[in-house]
């Protein structure tokens, strides 16, 4: 038992403001999120129940089991992004339970644009499928698309991670025993068709789901035919004539029925074996989160304070405390899991590197999952640190960090830059889920060591020519950089290109990794092998 | 009146030929008096707890009556596999069975009850009556022929007069019994209880009798000795009743004046000796507004409310029984006996109120009194009981699971007392009729003692319903039940939370509350929809009930304490939870409610409505139409018996029966489909 004590004090000024400013950010993002909940707008979604078809979030809600927790990824997806707006980027994917099974469920939102692939369409459709492959969960498919949106084909059909890759990874996923589930509610045309053809199990909702290579219009052009959308690939079609959908369903609750039935017969067992303990809510109130971290990156905190308003009974039990301190490395519980958290608390130096990578060891000797905290402005730089090869003592944590086999969480809680992302479990290093907090920036450095670098660049450019740069022209100069590094580094930006998958409130951190924890204990927790490490 | 020696045989082994309640009850005197105890059991009854308390027990056969508690043979055979010198049968089963004391006499083991003779004498009723109108007992109008042509029992009927009361000759205990309100329904139900008869006592004769409109229930104590010797240990008011079963037992009868109970209680002790009565016996009377009583009965056995009676002369009637068996005389003559306070009994049985009063089986998760915790008095309150916690409740037997006797220095006291100790009654796993009870025991005119034997009928609209709850209990309630739905603690999997949790976003989840004894429908009166919203589990929840909307906290203390603070009022109280029941008790009282998550998904696709399907495990009894035939809406299609009560099924709309699944005989199990019904087009 090593449980936290606190420090802060929830009436001092500083705490009031952080939580303040934080809870200004957990409001705004739990706006934009209600408003991107909405999918197409009203009129669209009216259009849409006007023909008995339930609205995406709907069909999710009668898919999963009652009340039971929908763990949504990437709400924001291509927020911002194009020209016109395309809510959640038009598909809805998360892990939902489904008869007592957790499962990645991808459903497109007809009610925008009709449900067409954007290019981050089909990112968050195959990051969706990656996170069903790395933590073995079952997949079911609502789809209700009118396919690729066209006018972008060249950024959505050819490549290795666009459209193609959907079907490659059903057949692949399928291969390694993750069932396939489709449920046609709408349209599947050309590509889409093979949505339910890949699937293991497909059901069709009558007079309202259709799959065909190429619909009427395409077949008219083509061979002269006229035909309608349902005879040409309705339910009747494929239930009773072509065989290429399983069960026939009787309108959207009824297929989302059949779906729930497929998925208990699945015959499902979790692999995952973690010495459990019974869990137990943190000690410390997971809402002071706010009043400690606040908005401002450049105000420090003591990690441990989040920690232990993240773990079971606030009981975090250290390792090396006392041994580069700047990264903090320990064993708790999370709703009864066992975890190691490694969490930055300063910058990286040599001893918290190795330290950091000793660790990450240990958990993966061990099969624990490991839950990154990063708050990283990057390792320390200077000739000091240079001579005692902080660059190969840095190799030696991304090396622990990417090849360690066990379940990997990341949260963004501060600064992620340089390669303190990398070290600290970034993207790249494919953790099984990465999460940001709405006051966290991501970016190669902050904006302002940006700005410097590029303004010093300048500066000896001028000094080679012999000119003069004013400090206010340099101010100038700078100001652009400044401000791109914060539009791009803010989570929305991110989260909007998948950078991540989700912008989550910091209260509801110890639940989201929980639920991710339980998820990720579908799959078995493989052996690792490190790679060499430079000594 | 002389004995025959196996009488007076004395004994020091008592076999207890019943089970429950009455057979624990019996063996705790025995015991007390030092005799040793035999118990015996069916199949059902292998592990029930008056097997578990009896010093010695037999195997009867199976779990069907007939073939166990009611079947002579074996009964006697385990008393003399035991060595056990005499039998106390109870009431119910073998108690009031001729040949059953016939078969004792015969084997030289003593009846504790009366003579054969006696008993052969008042179970046929209409005998009876003829001799007690000799004994100079009033009775009341009607036909007690042998004649039993249905014409002529017809006739007799509108000659009495309607309503009449149809009653099986060999009948008790509310079987083969029923009122008749006017002429067009006496053959349907003569037919019923024929049939009832047929079933419970192998008989179908049956009597008619005036049916009076607001008459009430008292009964008189009666014991005699094998020495000559009676006397009444005074009255006791049963007339809170449904379906002819008691409920609700006093004694004294309120109202009654010394006079009248002294009138009573001597036609009481002239009916006993007119028959030669020996041992403890009730005579049952009808008591009219104006003063005149009525001989309806007489029960040849302990009565199952004799406790009342117990708690107000301070006798115990089971060693009287005893003691009189043994050939002793009667502990105290008449002028001995007083009356000290009052009494009251409320029967807990296993059966919903609110679904017709149909029988539950189960097991009890939970069976308990805190008479300390509910500040109550052990002197002032008895519970008799046959069962404990981890008892099963079967379809076999009687669903009296209890006996809730108290004791007062007035009616008023006694009354606040049964109310006190009805709240602290702790049953779990099994539905009973304990709210009801408490209904019952609260309602203004049962405390005005406006008695008579329809009074569950005359206030039915008061007391079926529900109770009022404040607000703060609504809140309470719903805060308990949706933190149950966050499970934070109490689950491997934070996936098992049933909250609705959802990313970035309040989740507002409703429920329903209602009175635990209110059927669960969300939209039926009664029900209270609570919606509770909040924004992550470390936000309170914002409640909003009927309008108002609550700010609303839930703190767990140690053990089952936690405070709840609703817009800043902080109360601390105990919250239990049975199944989906809140029980919360503070200092104010008790309450309960059940809460249900409102799904706000509708996951069926429904079956038209084509099948009927059992309530509960039974028996088929018959099929009263026939395949095809076609029906109105309404009508009896199969009539079922479970739990010695008969259900029927019927029509559930104008059309026909596609097809039985049963016939007559059958059993059938809880849920099975009895038949399809075809809705005319």
């Amino acid at each position: 038992m090593a449980i936290l004590n606190t420090q802060v004090n929830p009436r001092s000024d500083g705490f009031q403001a952080n939580d303040k400013a934080m809870r200004h950010e957990v409001m705004k993002l739990r706006e934009l999120t209600a408003a991107i909940s909405q999918g197409g707008g009203e009129k669209a979604r009216a259009r849409h129940e006007s023909r008995g078809k339930l609205f995406v979030r709907d069909r999710i809600d009668h898919l999963i089991d009652e009340g039971s927790p929908f763990l949504e990824f990437s709400a924001l997806a291509a927020h911002e992004v194009y020209e016109s707006d395309v809510p959640a980027a038009g598909v809805v994917t998360g892990i939902g339970r489904v008869s007592g099974v957790e499962c990645v469920i991808v459903a497109n939102d007809a009610t925008v644009k009709g449900g067409t692939y954007y290019p981050l369409t089909v990112k968050k459709h195959i990051r969706a499928q990656e996170i069903a492959r790395k933590h073995r969960l079952p997949c079911i498919y609502l789809v209700d698309s009118g396919g690729a949106f066209l006018p972008r084909q060249d950024e959505v059909f050819p490549d290795r991670e666009h459209f193609g890759r959907i079907f490659y990874n059903q057949a692949t996923l399928s291969a390694e025993g993750i069932p396939q589930i489709a449920v046609v509610m709408g349209s599947c045309t050309a590509g889409g068709a093979y949505v339910p053809a890949m699937a293991d199990e497909s059901i069709i909702v009558k007079q309202q789901g259709t799959i065909f290579l190429g619909g009427p219009p395409l077949v008219k052009a083509a061979t002269g035919e006229t035909i309608s959308a349902e005879d040409l690939g309705g339910a009747d079609v494929h239930a009773k004539k072509s065989g290429v959908a399983d069960h026939y369903a009787e309108n959207d609750a009824h297929a989302l029925q059949l779906a729930r039935a497929c998925v208990s017969r699945l015959n499902w067992q979790k692999r995952g074996q973690l010495k459990m303990q019974a869990p137990k809510p943190p000690r410390l109130d997971p809402s002071e989160i706010y009043g400690i971290v606040g908005t401002d990156l450049k105000k420090p905190f003591d990690v441990r304070e989040v920690i232990g308003r993240i773990v079971d009974d606030s009981d975090f039990d250290e390792f090396k405390r006392y041994y580069g301190d700047t990264l903090v490395t320990g064993f708790a519980h999370i709703h009864g899991y066992p975890v190691g958290i490694v969490a930055n608390n300063g910058v990286l130096f040599s001893e918290s590197a190795v330290k950091g990578a000793h660790f990450i060891e240990l958990c993966a000797q061990r099969k624990i999952p490991l839950v990154f905290l990063q708050n990283i402005t990057g390792f320390m730089v200077g000739s000091k640190y240079e001579h005692e090869g902080i660059a190969k003592h840095g190799a030696k944590l991304v090396t622990a960090v990417a090849c360690a086999k066990v379940p990997k969480f990341t949260v963004l809680i501060g600064g992620s830059f340089g390669a303190g992302n990398y070290g600290m479990c970034g993207r790249a290093y494919d953790p099984n889920l990465l999460f940001m907090w709405p006051n966290a920036r991501i970016s190669v450095m902050g904006g302002e060591q940006a700005a410097g670098v590029l303004a010093q660049v300048k500066r000896e450019q001028y000094e080679r020519e012999g000119s003069e740069w004013s400090k206010e022209e340099e101010e100038a100069f700078k100001q652009p950089t400044r401000e791109q590094y914060e539009r791009q580094g803010h989570p929305y930006y991110a989260s909007a290109r998948l950078w991540d998958d989700g912008v989550i409130d910091p209260a509801q951190t110890r639940d989201v990794l929980g639920l991710s924890l339980a998820a990720a204990m579908n799959a078995e927790v493989q052996d690792t092998r490190f790679g060499v490490f430079r000594m | 009146m002389s004995q025959t020696d196996s009488r007076t045989t004395p004994f020091d082994t008592l076999l207890v030929a019943n089970r429950g309640e009455i057979a624990c009850r019996v063996m705790r005197t025995a015991r007390a008096m030092g005799l040793r105890t035999v118990a015996v059991y069916s199949d059902a009854d292998a592990n029930a707890r008056h097997v578990r308390e009896a010093d010695e027990a037999v195997r009867l056969g199976p779990a069907a009556a007939r073939e166990s508690y009611l079947k002579v043979e074996a009964v006697v055979e385990a008393a003399k596999r035991t060595g056990a010198g005499a039998i106390h049968p109870g009431y119910g089963f073998l108690s009031e069975n001729g040949a059953f004391v016939q078969a004792l006499d015969a084997a030289g083991i003593t009846f504790v009850g009366p003579p054969a003779s006696a008993i052969a004498a008042m179970g046929d009723k209409s005998a009876a009556k003829a001799r007690m109108a000799n004994a100079g007992v009033p009775l009341v109008p009607g036909y007690h022929g042998d004649d039993q042509d249905d014409a002529l029992l017809k006739s007799e009927a509108d000659k009495i007069g309607y309503p009449v009361l149809l009653k099986a000759s060999a009948g008790g205990g509310g079987k083969g019994m029923r009122v008749v309100e006017a002429p067009e329904q006496f053959q349907a139900a003569l037919d019923g209880c024929r049939r009832e008869s047929q079933a419970a006592f192998g008989d179908t004769r049956m009597l008619i009798e005036k049916y009076l409109t607001q008459p009430r229930h008292v009964e008189v104590q009666v014991f005699c000795d094998s020495h000559g010797n009676g006397v009444y240990l005074f009255e006791r008011d049963c007339s809170v009743q449904r379906r002819h079963q008691k409920v609700l037992e006093e004694a004294p009868a309120p109202g009654m004046t010394a006079e009248l109970r002294r009138e009573m209680g001597e036609a009481a002790v002239r009916a006993a000796k007119e028959i030669g009565y020996v041992g403890a016996g009730t005579v049952e009377f009808l008591l009219d507004k104006d003063g005149s009583f009525y001989f309806m009965e007489m029960n040849t056995r302990l009565q199952v409310e004799h406790p009342v009676t117990e708690m107000i002369t301070g006798q115990d009637l089971v060693e009287w029984q005893l003691r009189v068996a043994m050939g002793e005389a009667l502990p105290l003559q008449q002028e001995e006996l007083t009356i000290t306070g009052h009494s009251f009994e409320a029967r807990l049985y296993a059966e919903d109120p609110e679904q017709d009063f149909l029988p539950a089986t189960g097991r009890l998760e939970r069976f308990a009194m805190d008479l300390k915790g509910a500040g109550l008095d052990p002197r002032q309150v008895r519970l008799d009981s046959g069962v404990e916690t981890g008892d099963v409740v079967s379809m076999h037997y009687d669903p009296m699971l209890a006996k809730l006797i108290v004791h007062g220095d007035d009616r008023d006291q006694a009354l606040s007392t049964l109310n006190r100790a009805l709240a602290a009654l702790d049953v779990q796993g099994v539905v009973t009729n304990r709210a009801f009870l408490q209904r019952l025991a609260t309602h203004p005119a049962f405390r005005n003692a406006e008695l008579d034997t329809r009074f569950i009928e005359k206030n039915e609209a008061t007391l079926f319903a529900p109770k009022q709850y404040s607000i703060e209990e609504y809140a309470g309630a719903a805060l308990i039940g949706l933190n149950q739905l966050a499970r934070e603690c109490e689950s491997d999997s934070p996936w098992d939370r049933h909250d609705g949790f959802r990313l970035n976003a309040p989740h507002t989840i409703r429920i329903s509350l209602c009175d635990p004894s209110i059927a669960q429908v969300h939209d039926a009166e009664g029900v209270v929809v609570v919606e509770g919203t909040r924004a992550s589990g470390a936000d309170p929840w914002d409640l909003t009930i009927g309008g108002e909307t609550l700010t609303a906290r839930l703190q767990h203390l140690e053990g089952d304490a936690v405070a709840v603070t609703l817009n800043g009022h902080r109360r601390r109280l105990q919250a239990r939870r049975d199944g989906n029941v809140v029980v919360m008790v503070d200092p104010r009282g008790e309450t309960r409610l059940f809460w249900r998550r409102i799904d706000a998904i509708d996951h069926g696709h429904h079956e038209a409505e084509s099948t009927l399907t059992a309530p509960m495990h039974g028996t088929v009894v018959a099929l009263l139409v026939e395949a095809g035939q076609k029906v109105e809406k309404g009508m009896p299609l199969m009539v079922m018996e479970a739990m010695k009560m008969e259900h029927t099924m019927t029509a559930p709309a104008d059309g026909h029966v596609e097809s039985f699944h049963f016939n007559a005989g059958d059993t059938v199990g809880q849920g099975d489909v009895l038949l399809e019904f075809a809705p005319a087009e």
